[in-house]
């Protein structure tokens, strides 16, 4: 019950947080974040789960019951964590708590809804984490994309309607297509309901039958392509992240934290449940295209972010790079592929976050982000940007930081690929990304944080306030802690990925 | 259950069979008493709590006997009434609380649309006689009921589009709409009256196995069948009747919109579904393919609907085109039942039913919330509604509802309605009218994220301090009916176990 009662909380949180006046807003939606973070730690301490919770594992906090029945199929309302799950749903709850601090300073017109609407998604977000129904899942996959529309083109900067829209368009189209492929598929299976693990399971069996004609293998092929066109976008993956610089530059800082620190991740963490669990040979059969989309992805997006001139832009284009090592992880399909990948999910959505945080924090105090208005900021903001400093260094993959776990278990686990042929080149490749993130992240703080002090705008420099210091070190905090013990979620997460493993990939 | 232990043949059995019927011109009669009693009061509370009260005390009934079993196969099976030219079962019923919740959601919300108006009795008497009518609809079991109650439901709307008589285009929107319905009424009458003469009934029943001898006579009965699915189409704002629809929703009070373009609507698809499933089943192989056209037709409906309601700059009409698509829809309903199995028959039938119910919650709170920007006087175009968002915030969160509902976004009841039949037309054989029908819906989001965007994502552009009255009907409406569209997500099981129940019990 314990999901339930942190979905409902958080639910219940959003609306009471729409009804108050403006000025209550901040300190009430912080306060009544909190809560969330304590029940997602309790559900962390008390997680007693084996195995992957769609290839039959022991599911932790699961429950079970009847919504509604279509076509001869159990609609249920189906919850329950599992160790890729869990991690997330922490991850989840930490970071909403932190980007609503981070608000307070930039955020100054209609606060209610601006928090409400992120509590509302917080609890979205931790419905897609533990949803093991299909339509449940569906449901609070596409209910996220709705506070995000409205966070961005209300709060956004000056194309922010331009933004709104293309990030719903092309995510909203991404889902129909994933949808009907999905539809296909489970309308090829001998199965009652709509249960994620049901489906799994007899996808495991080999139970898939024709569907209109089309063979079983082919039907599978088609499905897989067509969700993972559907989870890319959502990624994103070259060359369907047009959406993300543009949703990335014009949200507020907030908005952006939760944006490159959970969204991203829905779309890695659907690849994995639907993609790589339910149709692992099918995988393997994609293993070349696949890895050359990773490791374009990391390359072309490392480049793109050496080209901006935008702090925003080159965090932004870098988190498309560092999805890119996540995707190679999944398709390495080994023990440190896959185990890794879902580590860099959560590690990169605390480095991000920081990231975004970070840039935030300084565009706040010198309202520009563009790298050539400014220069020296070290001697005026100097916390903030040590914490700037100290976050790019855990994006290039300093040791004993989150960012170098992730990264070190991905390319041990790709090297070493069967699944994936020519795995050492294609490792090499993407490690050659780690050269250029490490060359632009340093030539931007080389430009803006160091030498001789020059604002080019027309506001006094000040030092930031203490609450939008805060979320930055305990970001920091978690990044430094989850670098020396990446063990606190990594043997979770191997406990749940390694049923992958034997279902037919590598290994 | 003991109003139906009565004897099945005295007149109280009927009445209470009717309830809901008769809760409604009761309801209207004392309107109409309560302004005769007392003329120079025009007391619009009194007016208005008697009419609401009746359009509630008669859901509450429908409800009731859904709940009950009444007319249900559970107590076995329809009610036949009147030498079976009425027959009370679980889709006239579930169709009655359609209607009753429009009309109960439009009255609450006429109450501040009228606050100002002269004669408000005239109002609401003629929506609880066209609700009245509607009720009968969706019992009426022989053609000679189905045509008087549809020109009892007829008559009230005509009035009710023109009820702004000072207002150019109410008028001339009430007077489309009576030149049109008049025309089809002629069609539908004259059909009628070839069914006549190859079957030699009226009651549907009999016409279904009169169908299997008229050998000679199947082109009259052809014809004839067109020319009631003419009268059927114009009710219904289909393709190619369905001219009137755009001028008569944008130049009618915004309420009457709602309720011409929720229950009207629905009504139409009441007694379409009835007949053509009933009735002219077996003329399937004898006569016409009734099936292919209602689908071809479904088709061009979703098409232009769609369309056009893209390419419109004033909301109403925007609105008024959207309601022309979802009539296609409702039309695949129609079209799939002749895939012959009995099963799949229901299934497709009942999804039609539960989105004409989910629709009915959607599109009336969107309509009523254009009354509400009528009432503030703000304008009609999206560059008006600019900005509104920032000063009401719980009538546009509402209309996000709303769009994103009728959008079929999977946050609300419009996505499982619209889930249900396109699967529903699948299962039946009918790919192609889901293919288009998911097709144009992922288009509509377009037209619908419009108004979104110009409500809570543009600076306001015009004065918008009349917005600062907050008119209490009005809001009561569109908040309950967005509540509702909302509860239909998680709540959607009932509604579609009763639609599909009662779509059974007609097939069988």
């Amino acid at each position: 019950m314990i999901i339930e009662a942190l979905l409902a909380f958080t639910f219940a949180a959003a609306l009471l947080v729409f009804a108050v006046p403006n000025r209550y807003a901040h300190k009430l939606a912080f306060g009544l974040s909190l809560v969330p973070i304590v029940g997602s730690l309790y559900m962390w301490s008390a997680f007693e789960a084996g195995g992957n919770a769609l290839t039959g594992g022991q599911i932790a906090f699961e429950t079970v019951a009847p919504w509604l029945e279509v076509a001869g199929y159990q609609l249920q309302w189906y919850v329950g964590v599992d160790g890729i799950s869990l991690p997330l749903v922490v991850l989840t709850t930490f970071l909403t708590a932190l980007a609503i601090m981070s608000a307070w300073t930039p955020i100054d017109d209609r606060q209610s809804q601006f928090y409400g609407l992120m509590l509302l998604m917080e609890a979205n977000l931790i419905g897609v984490f533990t949803a093991l129904d299909f339509f449940l899942w569906f449901v609070f996959w596409e209910a996220v994309l709705v506070p995000m529309y409205f966070l961005i083109g209300v709060w956004g900067g000056p194309r922010r309607k331009y933004a709104a829209i293309k990030f719903f368009v092309y995510t909203n189209i991404a889902s129909l297509v994933m949808f009907i492929a999905f539809m296909a598929l489970v309308f090829s299976l001998p199965v009652d309901s709509f249960g994620l693990p049901e489906i799994t399971q007899s996808l495991a069996a080999g139970e898939l039958t024709a569907f209109y004609g089309l063979p079983a293998e082919t039907l599978a092929l088609v499905v897989f392509a067509a969700m993972f066109v559907g989870f890319a976008v959502k990624v994103p993956v070259v060359p369907v992240h047009t959406w993300l610089p543009d949703a990335h530059v014009e949200a507020p800082t907030p908005a952006s934290v939760m944006l490159a620190g959970v969204l991203l991740k829905m779309g890695t963490y659907a690849l994995l449940r639907f993609n790589f669990t339910m149709l692992p040979e099918q995988a393997s059969a994609f293993a070349i295209p696949i890895g050359i989309i990773a490791v374009v992805s990391v390359i072309y997006g490392a480049m793109l972010a050496l080209a901006q001139t935008d702090l925003k832009r080159i965090v932004a284009y870098s988190s498309v790079s560092s999805m890119g090592y996540v995707i190679l992880g999944l398709i390495a399909f080994t023990e440190f592929g896959m185990g890794g990948a879902t580590f860099q999910m959560v590690a990169h959505g605390l480095i991000s976050g920081l990231m975004f945080m970070a840039v935030g924090v300084i565009y706040n105090a010198t309202h520009t982000r563009i790298v050539d208005d400014m220069s020296g900021l070290a001697d005026r903001m100097p916390v903030a940007v040590w914490i700037l400093v100290a976050g790019a260094f855990a994006y290039m993959g300093l040791p004993l930081m989150a960012g170098f776990a992730g990264e070190f278990f991905i390319f041990v686990g790709s090297f070493g690929s069967t699944a994936l042929p020519y795995a050492p080149v294609f490792t090499a490749l993407a490690m050659f990304g780690i050269v250029i993130v490490a060359g632009y992240l340093l030539l931007a703080m080389q430009r803006t944080l160091f030498g001789p002090f020059r604002l080019e705008t027309d506001y006094e420099l000040t030092r930031a306030p203490m609450h939008d210091i805060a979320p930055l070190v305990a970001l920091l905090g978690a990044i430094v802690l989850l670098g020396v013990a990446p063990s606190l979620f990594f043997d979770m997460i191997l406990d749940a990925t390694v049923p992958i493993l034997e279902l037919g990939g590598g290994l | 259950m003991s109003l139906l232990q009565i004897e099945p043949t005295s007149w109280l059995f009927a009445l209470s069979s009717l309830g809901p019927t008769v809760v409604l011109v009761l309801s209207a009669l004392a309107v109409l008493a309560i302004d005769s009693l007392s003329p120079d009061a025009r007391s619009n509370t009194r007016l208005a709590a008697t009419a609401a009260a009746g359009t509630l005390i008669a859901l509450g009934i429908t409800v009731w006997y859904l709940l009950a079993g009444t007319g249900q196969p559970a107590t076995g099976g329809a009610i036949s009434l009147f030498s079976g030219a009425i027959v009370v079962d679980g889709m006239g019923l579930f169709f009655t609380a359609i209607f009753t919740s429009v009309a109960a959601l439009v009255v609450v919300a006429s109450y501040d649309y009228l606050e100002d108006d002269a004669n408000p009795a005239a109002f609401y008497s003629l929506l609880l006689f066209a609700t009245t009518a509607m009720s009968l609809m969706a019992v009426a079991n022989s053609l000679a009921t189905v045509f008087i109650s549809l020109e009892m439901a007829s008559l009230p709307s005509y009035a009710l589009v023109a009820y702004l008589k000072t207002n150019r285009g109410s008028v001339e929107a009430g007077l489309k709409y009576f030149l049109i319905g008049a025309v089809s009424a002629a069609v539908f009458a004259f059909g009628i009256s070839l069914v006549y003469a190859a079957t030699g009934s009226l009651l549907l029943p009999d016409i279904a196995t009169a169908i299997g001898d008229v050998t000679d006579l199947a082109g009259i009965l052809g014809v004839g069948i067109l020319m009631v699915a003419g009268g059927f189409l114009f009710k219904t704002a289909s393709v190619p009747f369905h001219f009137w629809a755009p001028e008569a929703y944008e130049g009618a009070p915004a309420p009457v919109s709602a309720f011409l373009s929720s229950a009207s609507k629905a009504a139409g698809f009441a007694v379409a579904f009835r007949v053509f499933a009933e009735a002219f089943m077996p003329a399937l192989d004898v006569a016409v393919d009734w099936g292919l056209l209602f689908g071809i037709l479904a088709v061009v409906t979703m098409v232009l609907g769609n369309f056009a309601a893209a390419t419109q700059t004033n909301v109403k009409r925007m609105l008024a085109y959207s309601s022309i698509g979802h009539a296609g829809y409702a039309l695949i309903g129609l079209a799939a039942v002749t895939a012959g199995a009995g099963a799949n028959n229901a299934t497709v039938m009942g999804a039609a039913m539960a989105h004409l119910l989910v629709y009915g919650f959607m599109n009336t709170g969107a309509f009523l919330f254009i009354a509400m920007i009528e009432r503030w006087g703000v304008g009609r175009t999206f560059e008006d509604y600019a900005g509104i968002g920032r000063k009401a915030p719980m009538a546009s969160m509402a209309m996000a509802v709303f769009m994103f509902s009728l959008a079929g976004l999977p946050l609300f009841g419009g996505f499982f309605s619209k889930y249900f039949l396109f699967l529903g037309a699948i299962n039946a054989g009918f790919w192609w009218l889901a293919a288009v029908g998911a097709v144009t819906s992922a288009l509509s989001l377009y037209y619908y994220s419009r108004v979104v965007k110009a409500l809570w994502l543009e600076e306001p552009t015009g004065n918008l301090d009349a917005l600062d009255s907050k008119p209490t009907g009005l809001y009561a409406a569109v908040i309950v009916a967005g509540v509702i569209t909302v509860l239909l997500l998680p709540g959607f099981g009932p509604v579609i176990e009763t639609a599909e129940a009662a779509a059974a019990a007609v097939f069988a």
